[in-house]
């Protein structure tokens, strides 16, 4: 072969292994030779979920070391965000977290109004509060369908999807985009409400409310399944906060903080106020605090509350203005914001800088999946293989969004 | 072994004088295999078609509709055809040996143990007395199949799947050998048509799981082993789609990756009807009571017979289809628990109490 074929050399030779051992045990050696199994999980998986790569060190099943991997979706978002115009950034931010697009246009449109300094018209805070809720259902959604296939139940994938169907048609109507919506703008919402589509999202609601009740009892009271799930994985809270976790990954370890009523944004604090939600927490009930059970527990039971929510918002909703007036090119005051929003997996942050000018100076976007896959490194080690299949479906990454 | 053959007895009095005694044992040896093996294809064209309908009603779908026409009937020829015209991969590096022998090795077991499957009670390739027996030792040759093809693919992902299936069917022998052995006691044959015959009290339903009790409990064991053997899900884990890739199958495409699907559901096929054979009355139902009844044992009743299995044997694997699609996947130590430290004592519990069960029924008559 050529010269320039790399060979793989491994750090201990067998050779290294044989003199260090002696002379007796050389021929032992020869015959029996453990070493540590390294298995790249990843990029090209089913279970990581788009394209990160996990390097597991295993011995046998027993999982002794992992460490992940990032970069292969990697797409600039940020610096991006520093070459286009304001409004020209808004389709970017869909495609950092796909499942939760709704919610990425919303953390931007906040940074930048909070430059601005407008106030947004009530109805469409409304509008963004409900496609903000309906969003978060879809993403955890899938989340809980596809941690259910990373443990090898299928069927409950479908039935989510059957009901994540019906939320993107509901988007569908309101704004013709399925998974991509740029539907939150900057000083509101593009477009009011088609008539019927706040009924059809009651209709939504009503059914939601008996399918939830299904998936709950279907998946996360099977017995296989909590066995496979309950003392996996454990974070512990100390853990949780060491590693700044933000979302179902920080409550389901019990902690108590929710970026919508602890940092209020748009109506949340009215809402909060109202009593119309609660924020549901870990609390070990099939095992220990932190385990892998309570955090999939916690988004089930988050798709509830913001059922409640968009109840709430349906009452309550009046005709009106759906848009700030703005100047069609938009120059941002000088000045920096930082606004952070409860995405569906946690802190999604928009930190802005603006001289003033079309364009910003500084866009940085503190993703909730990136900041919550290290933890990954610490809990994963003394699992065996299947766990941490559980463990990584727990985290509920998004590579879109931790390579953005 | 010539006596009992229906086919040597149906030629034998045809045949020209000049056709030596070993030509016709010889043509029936291939009629025989060529039944066995379109059983296997039919079984493996319905088994795969009936997957995906039945996973696609269970989840709210339709499944495959076009093929075909009615509901989609040719979706599985379909993908024979495209499987067979792939092109044939072979990863570099993989042991070509081994790697080419490991299908034939699981299929040919399969076969094997196919030919010691009666069809009806008086149609079979042989009338063997360890029938039971000899279906068991050939269908755990398929492990040796997966274990080299999973040495053999010189993937990572491969080689967990080959050692969880080792490990697994190693678990599982002892309960699906210990829990037939409650059936056997009660009818006290490994014959498969001495045993169906013995169930056909009571206007066919003298089942064996009926008799006794604790023969109904070995059944679950024993179902419950069956889907670890032929690793069905919760069982699934040298496949294990979501964790190894695809386990042992990963490298393989084409042809070679249909026969192992074919071998599944041959083997489900196999299993479902062993253990109809054993605790469920074999060829006997109702209905097989009426045409016995009736029509006396000719060919009527041989046909309602073999339908009867059939449909027995389909039962079975729609109940694991039902399962699969239903339940999630165990951890591997699960598995090892379960196998070891429940289904090997309750199995062995089922037996004493048969037994004993069978003692008391004795005296007391």
């Amino acid at each position: 072969m050529s010269e320039q074929t790399t060979q793989y050399k491994p750090s201990i030779t067998i050779a290294d292994q044989q003199a260090a051992a002696g002379k007796g045990a050389r021929e032992f050696m020869m015959d029996v030779r453990t070493t540590d199994l390294e298995v790249n999980m990843g990029p090209q998986h089913p279970a990581t979920h788009g394209v990160m790569r996990i390097l597991i060190r295993a011995d046998g099943e027993l999982v002794t070391g992992a460490q992940p991997h990032l970069g292969y979706l990697h797409r600039c978002a940020e610096k991006i965000g520093e070459n286009v115009e304001w409004l020209q950034y808004l389709p970017y931010t869909d495609r950092y977290d796909y499942l939760s697009s709704m919610n990425n246009n919303l953390g931007y449109s906040l940074a930048v109004e909070k430059l601005l300094g407008i106030e947004i018209p009530r109805r469409a805070s409304m509008i963004r509060t409900i496609c903000v809720e309906l969003n978060r259902i879809a993403s955890h959604l899938v989340a809980f369908g596809t941690y259910g296939l990373d443990l090898g139940a299928f069927t409950p994938f479908l039935y989510c999807f059957r009901e994540r169907e019906w939320l993107l048609m509901l988007f569908e109507k309101i704004c013709g985009a399925r998974l991509t919506y740029s539907y939150l703008r900057i000083g509101g919402v593009f477009n009011d409400a088609p008539p019927g589509w706040l009924e059809e999202v009651e209709q939504f609601c009503d059914v939601f409310d008996e399918k939830w009740v299904e998936y709950r009892d279907l998946l996360m009271m099977n017995h296989i399944f909590i066995k496979r799930t309950a003392d996996i994985g454990v974070i512990t809270p100390e853990q949780a906060l060491d590693f700044g976790l933000t979302g179902p990954m920080l409550r389901g370890s019990g902690i108590d903080w929710d970026l919508r009523r602890d940092m209020p944004y748009m109506l949340y604090d009215e809402i909060w106020k109202a009593g119309v939600y609660q924020i549901p927490l870990g609390s070990g009930a099939q095992g220990v605090l932190g385990d892998c059970w309570d955090r999939v527990y916690v988004r089930v039971q988050e798709m509830v509350e913001s059922i409640k929510i968009v109840r709430w918002c349906l009452a309550n909703i009046e005709p009106g203005p759906t848009i700030a007036e703005l100047p069609k090119v938009l120059r941002v005051p000088p000045g920096e914001a930082y606004v952070g929003i409860e995405n569906p997996r946690g802190e999604l942050g928009h930190y802005l800088v603006s001289d003033g000018g079309k364009v910003a100076v500084r866009c940085r976007v503190r993703g909730p999946s990136f900041c919550n896959l290290p933890i990954l490194e610490d809990i994963m080690p003394h699992t065996f293989l299947a766990d941490s299949v559980a463990i990584i479906g727990s985290t509920d990454v998004v590579i879109g969004e931790t390579d953005r | 072994m010539n006596d009992g053959n229906a086919l040597y007895r149906f030629l034998q009095p045809h045949a020209p004088d000049f056709v030596p005694d070993w030509g016709v044992v010889l043509t029936v040896a291939i009629i025989g295999v060529s039944i066995v093996i379109a059983i296997v294809g039919l079984i493996a064209l319905a088994g795969t078609w009936a997957e995906r309908k039945v996973s696609a009603h269970i989840q709210c779908r339709y499944g495959p509709m076009y093929v075909g026409g009615w509901h989609g009937w040719a979706q599985a020829l379909a993908d024979g055809i495209k499987l067979i015209s792939k092109e044939d991969m072979i990863p570099v590096g993989a042991d070509r040996m081994l790697f080419m022998l490991s299908p034939s090795i699981l299929l040919g077991s399969v076969f094997a143990a196919l030919c010691a499957m009666p069809l009806a009670p008086a149609f079979y390739f042989g009338y063997i007395d360890l029938g039971v027996f000899m279906i068991l030792a050939f269908s755990s040759l398929t492990t040796i199949g997966v274990v080299m093809a999973g040495w053999a693919s010189n993937s990572k992902w491969s080689l967990y799947g080959a050692m969880r299936e080792a490990a697994q069917v190693v678990a599982y022998e002892i309960p699906l050998g210990v829990s037939l052995l409650a059936p056997l006691l009660v009818v006290g044959t490994f014959n498969m048509v001495e045993a169906s015959n013995a169930q056909a009290d009571y206007f066919g339903m003298g089942w064996l799981a009926f008799k006794n009790p604790f023969v109904l409990g070995a059944s679950v064991i024993f179902f419950i082993a069956v889907l670890a053997e032929t690793k069905r899900a919760p069982f699934d884990l040298p496949e294990a789609e979501s964790e190894l890739v695809a386990g042992f199958l990963t490298e393989y495409s084409g042809i070679r990756w249909s026969l192992f699907f074919m071998e599944e559901y041959a083997a489900m096929f196999l299993m479902s009807v062993v253990t109809a054979f054993f605790f469920f009355g074999g060829f006997e139902s109702p209905l097989s009571y009426l045409a016995m009844k009736s029509f006396g044992d000719g060919y009527v009743y041989q046909v309602v017979c073999f339908l009867t299995l059939a449909a027995k044997g389909s039962f079975g694997i729609f109940m694991m289809m039902w399962l699969r699609w239903t339940l999630p996947r165990l951890r591997i130590d699960q598995v090892m628990t379960m196998g070891y430290k429940y289904l090997t004592p309750l199995a062995l519990f089922c037996v004493l109490g048969a037994g004993i069960w069978e003692a008391i029924k004795h005296a007391v008559s």
